[in-house]
């Protein structure tokens, strides 16, 4: 079957299910009443009262910004500690040792950003405990500080010549409770259904129909089948753009990602919430159509990277086709480069994923990117490195985006000599140094850390291909990492002291640097009085802006990486035709 | 000096509440009801058959012998697990390999002259792709309905079955596309060579 039809499915089934939920999640952070509230509502008072907290709380923007990295530090101290006692812990029927420090800090920081970069695999590493009551509880408050952060700078639009901002624990408690949990709930029984495993018991030894006599003589008679509170994590791993997987080969594995259905529930909830917010944005600035206009950029990049990549990957690689002795068509198969992928997902569902995946900073996987052809692997990598603002994590990928409008509008500006206004806000200087910390943050920290990584004699000891494929990994690990995507070129072997310190670190700047000066930009923008919009205003939702925008993102993308690129994956590519 | 203190003695607070909560009562009421109406899947989905367990339909075995259907090549890892005594347990990994290094082109050169050796009825014809590559997960249980009918001339010869009941039992086994558009049809290598083996139907 033709590719094009089932991801033409795919893009209008997210399309549909978005622009409702859009309208959802304006009205709960808004605090409108909606069908949930009347069971969740106690549920809400309740934990303001144990907080001591006033809901109609209105913070500065540093007050804000206090609150979420003062949070934020808790959750790295909290998560670094659990893993470091796990073994004295209950829930660990396997009795998996502490991991190391510097293992320990990397998978803190990757889950505490919204990162969730793995140099580990959860079943041989970490105990049941540490994936509930640790990772899973990042899961959720990791994408609802993202969003709520987005909600500061909406406000910062609407405001005018007020201080007031929303309170950071209204909003995070409205996020999870009123939308990142229901949708968990149902997204983990849809998942169980399919074969998804959600228990607490101790993994299973089964005997193989063929023992294995390995290479030394011994003979192995069974199979190991790994257990585990999966299904609860890997839903909110996906709705909460997190893409941290219960088992180390992520959603590729069958036990996370068991058929074509579980598939496509757990595809479309990865870029459910970033899609979604682009409509909540319109309905909350209260003009639809500048949400749109984010939108169609988002979605014009998106739909033409998922054609390069499938057309990459349904095309193979001569080393693969051998000259005909291996049969590539899609005839009664998938065909095509079917190298870490798995049969029941094959070209269609595989690309679009690892579109999805790296467009939303997700970063799970249900094919292993470090097998795709050059080009089909680079595109992924691209959609990293442009920041994460095509459609982007919960919540940052929307601001990020915002950041780089803002940036359009300052450059259209000066084009025709005018001041550069946006959402009815003059946009003057501060705001400009702010949107280039925003845009500029990370490619600045894939670049260093990459480019101190590639110096470095060890980290060659890490990388599992040879030549360009190999600085590929390692740009890919970074690009992951400056992201705040997480998925990896797996291949590459990240857990050592000095790749688990620079990746968490990275991961750090590229989720609090954009944060903070988004932040400063709401602050800065609420207490601005509007303008009115006259003839000579730039309109920020017609077809030329979109357009403008696009060029703007591929812009600073390209100048950042096209050196870095040519040496990978584009050297590889001239390699592989060669 | 007392704002700083406030949102230290919150901010704590809140990640308690939100451990329990999100951590705790979330993820002990979704394995609850996961045991309550889907207790098969919820378990691994393992294959019993007379109170004997055969594996998981979900997890790829390893296939040689000539008498069985192959599945996607497989990079094993023995190292990672043991079982109670001690002995080492099988799982798997995804290869990671670039399709595009000479490297990859001489592998799979090899696992091409290792399958047309096993198949001279289907010599001259291309070897349908699943059968050279590793898989995503490294436990992938299935292989396209390409890879199945590839092997069928063999199966026929060394289990003294003819190709058309071979040919059933594949077909019994094939699972189609969701909602005929979503996904790509498969055929679960395991639970074929159990029924070859007479111990499913």
């Amino acid at each position: 079957m033709n590719n094009a039809i089932p991801m033409t499915f795919y893009v209008i089934i997210l399309v549909a299910l978005a622009f409702p939920l859009g309208g959802y999640i304006g009205k709960v952070m808004n605090g409108e009443p909606v069908f949930l509230s009347r069971i969740l509502k106690p549920a809400e008072q309740w934990i303001y009262r144990l907080l001591h907290v006033d809901a109609g709380e209105q913070m500065s923007w540093k007050k804000y910004a206090l609150c979420t990295v003062v949070f934020s530090v808790f959750c790295l101290i909290g998560l670094m500690g659990m893993q470091m006692i796990q073994q004295f812990l209950p829930g660990n029927p396997e009795n998996l040792p502490n991991p190391s420090w510097h293992l320990a800090f990397n998978t803190a920081a990757s889950f505490m950003t919204n990162t969730n970069w793995q140099a580990y695999s959860g079943e041989s590493t970490l105990s049941y405990f540490t994936q509930m009551m640790g990772l899973t509880v990042q899961n959720f408050v990791s994408p609802a500080v993202g969003i709520a952060v987005l909600f500061v700078l909406i406000r910062g639009f609407v405001q005018v010549r007020k201080e007031g901002l929303g309170s950071f624990w209204t909003d995070v408690t409205r996020i999870l409770l009123y939308i990142l949990i229901p949708l968990s709930v149902v997204l983990t029984l849809g998942q169980v259904s399919q074969g998804v495993v959600q228990n607490f018991k101790p993994y299973e030894t089964v005997s193989l129909v063929e023992p294995i006599v390995l290479k030394d003589g011994t003979t192995v008679t069974k199979q190991i089948v790994p257990m585990g509170p999966a299904a609860s994590q890997i839903a909110i791993k996906q709705l909460g753009t997190n893409g941290g997987g219960f088992f180390g080969v992520n959603s590729a594995h069958p036990l996370e990602n068991p058929t074509p259905f579980s598939n496509l529930l757990e595809m479309i909830s990865l870029l459910l919430i970033p899609a979604a917010l682009c409509f909540t944005f319109g309905r909350n600035v209260k003009d639809k159509r500048q949400g749109f206009a984010l939108f169609a950029a988002m979605t014009i990049v998106l739909v033409v990277c998922l054609g390069l990549v499938a057309f990459c990957e349904q095309n193979g690689t001569p080393q693969l086709a051998q000259n005909g002795a291996v049969n590539l068509t899609a005839v009664n198969q998938a065909g095509g480069n079917m190298e870490g992928k798995e049969t029941r997902f094959g070209i269609a569902a595989s690309s679009t994923w690892a579109v999805f995946t790296t467009a939303a900073s997700n970063g799970s996987v249900n094919s292993m990117h470090d097998s795709y052809t050059p080009i089909g692997g680079m595109i992924p990598m691209l959609l990293m490195q442009l920041g994460e603002v095509i459609f982007g994590g919960t919540g940052c990928g929307l601001y990020g985006m915002i950041g780089f409008a803002i940036l359009t509008v300052f450059i259209a500006g000066l084009m025709v000599g005018r001041t550069p206004e946006y959402l009815g806000k003059k946009i003057e200087p501060f705001e400009m140094k702010m949107a280039v910390l925003v845009c500029l943050a990370t490619p600045v920290a894939i670049l260093i850390g990459s480019g101190i990584a590639a110096l470095l004699p060890e980290v060659a000891d890490s990388l599992n291909n040879p030549g360009a494929h190999g600085l590929s990994e390692v740009l890919y690990a970074y690009s992951s990492a400056g992201g705040n995507n997480g998925s990896a070129f797996a291949g590459f072997n990240a857990n050592t002291v000095f790749l688990n310190v620079s990746i968490g670190l990275v991961m750090i700047f590229a989720r609090f640097v954009p944060m903070l000066a988004t932040l400063a930009i709401a602050g800065s923008m609420a207490k601005k009085k509007t303008v009115a919009v006259s003839a000579g205003t730039l309109s920020t939702c017609n077809v030329m802006f979109v357009f403008l925008l696009i060029f703007i993102v591929l812009l600073v993308g390209a100048l950042s990486f096209f050196p870095a690129l040519s040496l990978g994956p584009i050297a590889e590519f001239f390699e592989m035709i060669a | 000096m007392k704002k700083w203190k406030s949102i230290f003695s919150r901010a704590l607070g809140f990640f308690l509440i939100l451990t329990v909560l999100c951590g705790g009562l979330y993820t002990l009421a979704m394995t609850g009801l996961s045991q309550l109406i889907f207790p098969d899947q919820a378990n691994g989905s393992l294959i019993e058959v007379d109170g004997q367990c055969y594996g998981s339909e979900l997890l790829a075995q390893q296939f040689a012998d000539e008498d069985h259907l192959w599945g996607r090549i497989m990079k094993l890892d023995t190292a990672t697990f043991t079982d109670a005594d001690g002995n080492p347990v099988m799982y798997a990994a995804p290869s990671n390999l670039s399709p595009a290094s000479e490297e990859y082109q001489a592998l799979v050169a090899e696992r091409v002259a290792m399958i047309e050796a096993a198949h001279p009825e289907q010599q001259g014809k291309p070897i349908p792709v699943d059968l050279v590559t590793n898989s995503g997960s490294g436990l992938d249980p299935h292989i396209s309905p390409a890879a199945a009918e590839y092997q069928v001339s063999r199966l026929a010869r060394t289990t003294g079955k003819s190709e058309e009941e071979i040919r059933a039992v594949i077909k019994k086994y094939t699972e189609s596309r969701f909602l005929g558009l979503f996904g790509e049809p498969r055929v679960n290598v395991l639970k074929v060579n159990l029924a070859l083996d007479g111990i499913l139907d």
